[in-house]
């Protein structure tokens, strides 16, 4: 089968793989119908993971038909659109049985020797380094997907597969924020970073019955595409005081709740952060009332310099992080979609074949041609 | 021996069937004998130090009939085994550590886990988790590497 490829830093390519099979009894295989690019890929895709090989087949979140079906399978039959949750997860374990599945016990091939510290292991994913759990990913004609009853979700037909597809992650990311957060009605909530992550945040603190959602961003056109479907307020961090902003439009308070949603920075020529504007985390921070939460989502660097913990104790602040969603969320998001509460349709800002993979993660990469979620078709 | 005591209680486990009854792979090993972790500040003489894991699944369950439950019998003779309800409903808590005096395994197990006994130990109680909670134990994708049709 044709699949995209990490070969080396900033180097893609649609090569020719084996096709997957079932290697467990729970296994379903997929034929893929739409992929996504997302932000946590852009790590991979610089070649800062070293435990990625050339030849490992990008791709978290997808969507597609189920074209072959293990004997452990319940839920599935060939046939059933479905959209795969990026996690995967046993559904079995102490952590999948609180709705925790982005922390399975139970989703790493070889958890001994990928787990140094002995059940420290969070789930697996698709689309990530073997060696670290990961799974092959999405952008390829066919996926093996572990668990498939617990992480494959047979979609609405009342929603398009442009539409669902956003159920794999973005969408459970989004409202996973709000819920860390717990955003209460009249609550003002602050999203640093409008990508697909941020701006469905925002829709879920809307949904939450937030009174004011605040996004910060420094790209025009993903700031106006979160103020048009979000309803959330843009703030360009290159022209506006971010810190007397939030202020201001909080009554001097300060937001509720903060959500920081914006990716690893890429390092600096020197190995470390870039230094032109404070860190996001450390903004939020700064900027949250006292006795609110501040939920760190996705991939940052392992370690951040500078933090102002004195802060955190001072004015009593709940700090909470998640770097991948939970299951549990999918169906219910998947029934919001069909009732046209949540539209997820317009971060397909670039529709490709996934020949054209390559292409689609530069302009993801570089934000080019307003790109916020490139979209592969195999 | 061989029962798991009675719950919420520390029992020490041995397996129930004779290892003349299992399934032929536990060997009679001789040297190198297994020790803990080496280190140069440890005492070698020191017992080895415990692997444990908690499985969301009353002992019972974990240990029906209260027998070592596979893949950990096969390393009967060579490991010692603890079982203990763990607190607040949160299933059993199975430890096990290499035994001194035993050796470790030949064959493709030694080659999987190099000459750390500890490494085996853990996969095992990690696969004995992994079949009570998942009910599989869960393999890698076939890497392009395992398979030699890989075309360009
Ligand atoms: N926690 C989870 O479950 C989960 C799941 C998926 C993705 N993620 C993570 O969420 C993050 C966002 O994902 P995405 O796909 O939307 O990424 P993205 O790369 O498309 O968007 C990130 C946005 O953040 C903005 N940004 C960067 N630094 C900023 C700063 N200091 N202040 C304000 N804005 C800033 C960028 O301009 C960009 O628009 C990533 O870290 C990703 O790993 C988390
Ligand atoms: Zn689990």
């Amino acid at each position: 089968m044709r699949a995209l490829c990490w070969v080396a830093a900033d180097e893609l390519a649609v090569r020719e793989v084996p096709d997957p099979e079932l290697r467990n009894e729970r296994d379903v295989i997929v034929r893929v119908r739409r992929s996504a690019t997302c932000g946590g890929d852009l790590p991979l895709l610089a070649g800062r993971d070293p435990l990625l090989r050339a030849g490992d087949v990008l791709g978290a979140e997808f969507l597609g038909e189920v074209v072959e079906v293990g004997p452990g399978v319940r839920r599935h039959r060939t046939g059933d659109r479905v959209v795969v949750g990026a996690s995967v997860a046993c559904g079995g374990c102490w952590y999948c049985r609180q709705g925790l599945h982005s922390c399975c016990d139970n989703a790493h091939a070889d958890p001994a020797s990928v787990d140094p510290d002995w059940g420290r292991s969070d789930a697996g994913c698709f689309g990530r380094p073997r060696a670290a759990g990961g799974f092959a990913g999405g952008h390829a004609e066919y996926v093996r997907v572990p668990y498939a009853d617990v992480g494959a979700f047979r979609v609405p037909d009342a929603v398009d597969d442009d539409r669902a597809l956003f159920a794999a992650d973005a969408a459970p990311t989004g409202w996973l924020a709000a819920e860390l957060g717990a955003v209460r009605p009249g609550d003002v909530v602050a999203i640093w970073g409008a990508g697909a992550v941020g701006q469905l945040t925002a829709r879920a603190a809307v949904l939450h019955g937030a009174a004011r959602v605040l996004v910060v961003d420094r790209h025009e056109d993903r700031l106006r595409m979160a103020e048009r479907h979000s309803g959330a307020e843009p703030l360009d961090y290159r022209r506006t005081d971010v810190a007397a902003e939030l202020r201001d439009r909080s009554g001097g308070r300060g937001p509720d709740v903060c959500v920081v949603a914006v990716g690893a920075p890429p390092p600096d020529r020197f190995g470390g952060r870039s230094v032109d504007r404070p860190d996001a985390s450390r903004e939020a921070v700064h900027a949250c009332r006292k006795g609110g939460v501040v939920v760190v989502l996705g991939a940052t660097d392992g370690f951040v310099d500078a933090f102002p913990l004195g802060a955190v104790t001072d004015r009593r602040l709940t700090l909470r992080g998640a770097r991948r969603p939970d299951l549990r969320d999918v169906p219910m998001l998947l029934d919001r979609m069909a009732r046209d509460e949540l539209r997820t349709e317009h971060l397909a800002t670039h529709r490709l074949p996934l020949e054209h993979g390559p292409q689609g993660y530069e302009l993801f990469r570089d934000r080019a041609d307003g790109c916020v979620r490139a979209v592969f078709t195999p | 021996m061989g029962r798991v005591g009675p719950m919420g209680r520390l029992a020490r486990a041995g397996p129930a069937l004779g290892s003349a009854a299992l399934t032929g792979v536990v060997r009679l090993w001789r040297v190198p004998r297994w020790r803990g972790r080496t280190g140069a500040d440890r005492d070698p003489a020191a017992p080895a130090r415990w692997e444990v894991v908690t499985v969301d699944r009353p002992p019972e369950q974990v240990l029906p009939d209260g027998r070592w439950p596979e893949p950990l019998r096969r390393l009967d003779g060579a490991v010692e085994v603890r079982v203990r309800a763990a607190p607040g409903d949160r299933g059993t808590e199975l430890a096990a550590r290499p035994m001194a005096g035993a050796t470790p395994p030949t064959g493709l197990a030694a080659h999987l886990v190099g000459d750390d006994p500890h490494l085996l130990v853990r996969r095992t109680l990690r696969q004995v988790k992994q079949r009570v909670e998942a009910g599989e134990v869960l393999r890698a994708d076939r890497s392009a590497l395992d398979r030699p049709e890989v075309r360009g």
